[in-house]
């Protein structure tokens, strides 16, 4: 299929209005023609990517955002288990929520991340300072993605970041959540690398990390 | 005027002697005394303490009796969890399952350690200020609390795929709701602010809140017997403001994120504008920022009343600066006396 012909138009209107049928009907007729794994992904990710800036200039919901994303995340599952598929993106990253326990920014973003084909490490939510830190460095994390939902969950951020340095990791460390989209500068005083506003942002970080390193 | 008459004229859409100004001091009231946030909240006595002390401080125009959003939670059972410079956290949901709704047992306010602290608190604060300064109570909504009761993966999974649950856990919180507000109103405070961040389309998209939490917020308002101010906390409201007119509040806490004109051409004469200073970005501000920031409200809304000037949140973060709050308070008794005079560009 040309990639003119992919009809991520419709698509996003079909995950807009929750309609998992509609959804998995368009994600067939996209893959029954000549079985590409790459349409799939132009699909789901032009598609959540729309939605993602939809949500930044206020037209949509983050509840839209979000069932968007499990409703990609569900088909692409699929898909890559009928076919055997693996995530083809080595690069190893975890996701986390810092203290607090509210993890849809969290559960967002790695769905919108195994939709676009990377593997990821859900180290869970309402991990301390310690813990993340812990965890970050046992599994040998190339990228950090750390959620958070109250601002002095964001602020430690900063303590994670320099307890990782004096390890001296180089664990890329991106950040997300309503603090750092009230205060635009706060990833920077938390010493994080970058500042990832939402799932399709975040990708593209990754992708610019995976290409030579993220300009932070 | 005293602070309740220069807020009911506000609400009333006339113009006060000035602006009115509501720091709304939660968890902040601990440090105002010095000790451990965990410890401000074990007795009433120390709220009482620090509020009187900052509406003097800050020339404050409401007594604030919110403890901190999860002491529902608290009373249904749940985790709280206490940070050194933050408000307390809910802890893991404590409905696992959606299948577990039907367990859930509503509180009763008078059995409710936590919820009785606040309501001793209410009643020696009404003891104290009595009709001079107004008293403000809080209440989560019953369409924004499964945030903390179920987390809000599956609460979304209840809006869009399990209407019959949804509506039971509704009606369970809405019974609570009610209680927990009249209770409040019984005990001294003056109007109960219902405080629902997902009726912002930032958080559920307006058609679905149509369905939902605008139904249930006409609903449990009416049976609330005293007067009500909505509050998204920080999120979004212009697209909702007509709709949550319609609930029947007399005042409603906008965003920062909100144009403020638009909302004055929207609000005036139908529902007083409470805010919509920054409080995240107080740690950042100078003096002259914060005089800044006061003007542009001020300048933007304040003509003809309908204005009380706040932070946007509901809550002032612990790292807002004394100084900067100080230093809103004199700004806002500066340029928000009426008549408003125009700012000279």
């Amino acid at each position: 299929m040309k990639e003119a012909h992919i009809p991520v138009e419709a698509f996003k209107m079909a995950l807009l209005q929750i309609d998992r049928i509609k959804a998995a009907e368009i994600f067939e007729s996209c893959y029954d023609g000549d079985h590409v794994f790459d349409v799939l992904e132009h699909l789901t990710m032009g598609a959540l990517e729309e939605i993602g800036r939809g949500w930044e200039e206020g037209d949509f919901s983050l509840s839209q955002v979000y069932m968007s994303g499990i409703i990609c995340e569900e088909l692409i599952e699929k898909y890559m288990t009928i076919h055997e598929l693996v995530p083809q993106k080595q690069i190893k990253i975890a996701i986390v929520v810092l203290q607090d326990h509210h993890a849809l920014g969290k559960r967002i973003v790695y769905s919108i991340l195994r939709a676009s084909g990377y593997d990821l490490i859900d180290f869970g939510q309402g991990l301390s300072v310690e813990e993340v830190v812990e965890k970050a460095m046992n599994h040998n994390v190339d990228v950090l993605l750390i959620s958070t939902l109250m601002l002095p969950s964001a602020l430690n951020v900063k303590k994670v970041v320099e307890a990782l340095r004096e390890k001296k990791s180089l664990i890329k460390i991106i950040v997300g959540g309503a603090p750092f989209r009230l205060d635009s500068n706060l990833w920077q005083r938390v010493k994080a690398d970058a500042d990832g506003k939402n799932g399709t942002e975040v990708t593209k970080l990754i992708e610019q990390l995976y290409e030579g390193g993220i300009q932070g | 005027m005293n602070s309740m008459e220069r807020v009911m004229t506000a609400i009333q859409h006339k113009e006060p002697d000035r602006v009115p100004i509501f720091h709304l001091f939660s968890f902040y009231g601990a440090k105002e005394l010095g000790i451990s946030i965990k410890e401000y909240f074990s007795k009433p006595e120390y709220v009482v303490e620090a509020q009187l002390k900052m509406r003097k401080k800050y020339s404050n125009d409401c007594i604030y009796t919110f403890f901190y959003a999860p002491i529902e939670i608290e009373a249904f059972g749940g985790e709280v969890v206490y940070l050194e410079e933050g408000p307390p956290n809910s802890g893991e949901p404590f409905v696992k399952m959606i299948e577990d709704i039907n367990k859930i047992v509503i509180p009763n306010i008078h059995e409710s350690g936590p919820l009785k602290k606040v309501l001793e608190t209410t009643a020696m604060l009404k003891k104290s200020v009595g009709d001079e300064v107004p008293i403000i109570g809080v209440v989560m909504s019953p369409f924004s609390l499964p945030v903390m009761q179920i987390g809000f993966e599956k609460y979304l999974e209840l809006i869009y795929f399990r209407q019959d649950a949804f509506n039971q856990l509704m009606e369970i919180n809405q019974a609570f709701c009610v209680s927990w507000a009249n209770a409040q109103l019984e005990a001294g405070a003056t109007a109960i602010c219902y405080f629902d961040p997902l009726a912002s389309p930032t958080i559920i998209e307006r058609e679905k809140y149509l369905e939902t939490g605008h139904k249930i917020a006409c609903s449990t308002l009416s049976k609330i017997n005293g007067a009500t101010a909505t509050h998204l906390a920080s999120g979004v409201t212009l697209p909702v403001l007509n709709d949550i007119i319609t609930t029947g509040s007399a005042v409603l806490g906008f965003s920062a994120k909100d144009n403020i004109e638009k909302m004055k051409e929207k609000s005036k004469n139908r529902i007083c504008l409470l805010g919509n200073l920054s409080g995240i970005n107080m740690m950042n501000w100078d003096k002259n920022q914060a005089r800044a920031e006061v003007k542009r409200v001020i300048q933007g809304a304040a003509k003809g009343g309908g204005l009380i000037l706040s932070d946007n949140h509901g809550d002032i973060p612990w790292q807002a600066p004394e100084e900067i709050l100080l230093e809103i308070s004199e700004a806002v008794k500066e340029y928000g006396r009426y008549p408003i005079k125009d700012e000279v560009k």
